[in-house]
């Protein structure tokens, strides 16, 4: 059984109404096993509940645990964070799935790029590059102040920290591909990896474009299994259907064609929309009857 | 189309020839070949077709008892047992049907489980008019495949009588040996090993990547074909026998195989993951909104339970009109499935013509008389989106049969500006799976072909010492009853092994 051994609520989005939450979790054999760039599935009811695939935020072998980032976007997001707390355990959860980042010892600068609740996933990218000697310098970046986290986390974990909210309420104002661009210029960056909503790794592919700098993309697409079975993560890179689950998540950002992963990704919207009213209204009936 | 016959109406038909049947034998006289060969083929009960084609309740409702033991009484015994040669596992047929002749159900059915563990659901999903029924003497005799012993209804028959009467007999296992068994996979395969290596006395664990065991019966195989409750009542039993499963295990991810054998201690392992990476056609619009792949549009609605609109949180997608692309057993799943789930119109677009369709015949009746409507002889050329990525047509070409190709059915060639358009807003391709490449990426010394499937000897060995594999990840895409036959050759080969250890 995976217990919930923490929660904490990382920020608040008023506007949208959407939390970010991190989870620490049991899981003795994926905390073992994972490796930076992977990421699991759960499901918050065995028979009914949908497969929702998350990156892995952080994991501790010895402990047996590993943490996990989500954002209150849909009604089992939502329903989780509601309604699971530390001493729970998470009925359905399998990892680590997916192919690991490739890290190796680099002459130049690896620059990782984190928008949004893409910051999650790339902290075990800094971290693994960290510990093996490269110098890393991490651009994470929000729309506004309250939804940043995992500062301290990356801070600690890179040689250079930079951090940028599009309003200007903290940090930086200016969106990641800015602070991105000054580096590529400045610096010898040997690498790029940009990890956050499709749009912004779209802009950084982008911007990395004109310096020919490496860069390498973790997509989020829908998943059922993710075991390869289903193709439902299937996205076109380099002109081939490939599927995220087994052949990434992580792709070289040069040759995914995010158009086409921007359009997948709306498949089920209408849905979704639907789900998440019927969802909030039933949570707050819930509080009503408690 | 024929009228549609109740289980009342087949009833009293079967009542009527029972009665003939046991006036002759109360009069002493033997039945002769001839007195049984002219007892008409017992038509399988089943739901109304306009009515089940929107529940998803099982369609073939399975033999009345009387109906049971009057097509019984058309196996003459010919001798020689043709049927059993057809039979992958070597079931033996005429035995258990003469079980059936003397009304010990019980007895038929334990005569099947000698060589076959899984009758319940064989009786239903083998393709019994290629194996065994192909080969009835009665059949030939009637110069039709179709007049056949309808074996498999006979089969489901009396493992369904067991099941329902709890007469069902757990097998005790030998005394335990001390050593431990991994099976990868929970589908027909690794349960087949579960069961022999588990008797051999065994401790055996089956670790299952999804969150529920079963494998393609549970997944890909839909509840109006296969009740899921079969499939679980089978697992119940293999844990009654102290079979341990592991639920949500990803081996190669969670550990890999070396570290099952090295660490915790495995003494051998079986691979049977399955088929498990679909197909696309590699054609224009593939990646667009409303183009799946079978395995997809079926697990969605089958392990996700999608269907239960009211409970699960698995969204399905809404279509109108859907176009499922291929000729075998997925299709017809994929197909009917569609109709169930509120589409209007559901096509069945196959390049060859309905005599070389693999699907079982049965499924292809169904589906025709639930109203799918097929267009054979055709096959798509590119997917037509609008300008938000979603599917609102497939253009199709007209094809025409040639010569027979390396299959030896006759190989489809396209007709040259005969393009078309059809109107679909979802297309289900079920063209069948590649190997998955998982187990391969995460034990790179195993070795496959160059298709990926694993490679094994005559007795499931891998290249691997101490590793086994056997059903679709060996096989390309087959059948439940040959990943059964592979998973009893392989535990035969594991027993031996480790009673040699």
């Amino acid at each position: 059984m995976h217990k919930i051994l923490e929660k904490r609520q990382l920020s608040y989005d008023k506007e949208r109404d959407q939390s970010v939450y991190y989870f620490k979790v049991e899981a003795p054999e994926i905390a073992r096993n994972r490796k930076a760039g992977q990421f699991i599935i759960f499901q918050i009811d065995e028979t009914y509940g949908e497969r929702i695939p998350l990156t892995i935020a952080d994991a501790n072998a010895e402990e047996g645990w590993i943490a996990i980032v989500f954002q209150t976007v849909g009604a089992t997001t939502r329903k989780f964070a509601a309604t699971f707390n530390v001493g729970d355990s998470v009925p359905v959860l399998v990892g680590p799935l997916g192919k690991p980042t490739h890290i190796e010892k680099k002459d130049g600068i690896i620059v990782c790029v984190g928008g949004g609740i893409g910051i999650a996933p790339l902290h075990p990218i800094v971290q693994a590059n960290h510990k093996i000697g490269n110098k890393v310098v991490t651009i994470i970046g929000a729309r506004t102040k309250e939804l940043l986290f995992f500062e301290d986390e990356m801070r600690a974990a890179s040689d250079e920290l930079i951090v940028v909210t599009d309003d200007g309420t903290y940090g930086r104002k200016a969106v990641v591909t800015e602070p991105l661009k000054e580096l590529c210029e400045k610096e010898k960056v040997s690498e790029i990896v940009s990890i956050g909503p499709a749009i912004m790794m779209k802009f950084c592919v982008a911007a990395a474009r004109p310096f020919g700098v490496p860069i390498t993309t973790s997509l989020n697409t829908i998943m059922i299994d993710g075991t390869g079975m289903c193709g439902c993560c299937r996205v076109k890179v380099g002109n081939e259907t490939k599927f995220v689950c087994v052949d990434g998540p992580e792709f070289n950002g040069y040759e995914v064609d995010f158009d086409n992963m921007m359009q997948r990704m709306t498949a089920f919207k209408d849905k979704e929309r639907e789900a998440d009213h019927k969802c909030r209204v039933g949570l707050d009936a819930g509080k009503v009857s408690a | 189309m024929s009228e549609h016959k109740t289980t009342e109406m087949l009833q009293a038909e079967a009542e009527k020839f029972w009665q003939d049947l046991e006036a002759k034998k109360s009069a002493g006289t033997k039945l002769t070949p001839k007195d049984r060969t002219s007892i008409p083929p017992q038509e399988m009960p089943s739901q109304e077709p306009m009515v089940r084609a929107h529940n998803m309740s099982e369609v073939a409702l399975g033999y009345t008892e009387t109906q049971a033991r009057v097509e019984a009484e058309r196996c003459i015994q010919c001798g020689g047992a043709p049927c059993k040669k057809g039979c992958p596992v070597g079931v033996p047929i005429p035995e258990f049907i003469a079980c059936i002749q003397n009304g010990d159900f019980k007895a038929a059915v334990d005569t099947i489980k000698q060589t076959n563990l899984l009758p319940a659901i064989c009786g239903r999903v083998c393709p019994q008019e290629k194996q065994c029924q192909s080969f009835c003497t009665v059949g030939k005799m009637m110069k039709s495949p179709e007049k056949a012993v309808a074996i498999g209804r006979l089969e489901r028959y009396v493992a369904d009588w067991e099941r329902a009467n709890n007469k069902i007999t757990v097998p005790t296992p030998a005394p335990d040996t001390g050593k431990k068994v991994a099976v990868i996979g929970s589908g027909p395969a690794g349960l087949t090993v579960a069961a022999d290596t588990r008797r051999a006395g065994h401790s055996v664990t089956v670790f299952e990547a999804f969150q529920k065991t079963g494998g393609v019966m549970v997944y890909g195989i839909p509840e109006f074909r296969l009740p899921k409750a079969i499939v679980s009542k089978e697992v119940e039993n293999l844990k009654k026998m102290g079979v341990e499963f592991k639920t949500s295990f990803l081996v190669g991810r969670t550990e890999t195989l070396e570290q099952l054998l090295d660490r915790e201690g495995y003494d051998a392992a079986f691979i049977g993951t399955g088929a498990g990476l679909p197909k696309f056609l590699g054609i224009e619009g593939e990646n667009l909104i409303g183009v799946f792949s079978a395995n997809e549009y079926l697990t969605r609605a089958n392990l996700m339970k999608a269907y239960d609109r009211e409970h699960a949180d698995t969204p399905l997608y809404d279509a109108k009109r859907v176009a499922v692309f291929g000729g075998g057993n997925v299709a017809m799943d994929g197909a009917r499935m569609a109709l169930r789930l509120g589409a209007e119109k559901v096509y069945c677009v196959y390049r060859r013509t309905r005599a070389e369709m693999p699907a079982r015949a049965e499924e292809v009746a169904h589906a025709i008389e639930e109203g799918v409507d097929f267009h054979f002889l055709e096959n798509p050329t590119k997917f037509i989106g609008d300008e938000k990525g979603k599917l609102i047509g497939v253009e199709l070409l007209n094809y025409e049969l040639g010569e027979p190709d390396a299959s030896g059915r006759r190989k489809p060639v396209a007709i040259p500006g005969t393009e078309h358009v059809l109107d679909i807003d979802a297309a289900v391709v079920a063209l069948g799976n590649e190997s998955n490449p998982l187990m391969k990426q995460t034990t790179p010394t195993l070795e496959v072909n160059k298709r990926g499937n694993i490679i094994v000897d005559e007795n499931q060995k891998t290249n691997i010492p101490r590793v086994w594999a056997g059903g679709d990840i060996v096989l390309g895409a087959a059948t439940v009853i040959l990943a059964m036959g592979e998973g009893r050759r392989a535990a035969a080969s594991i027993n031996e092994y480790l009673a040699g250890k």
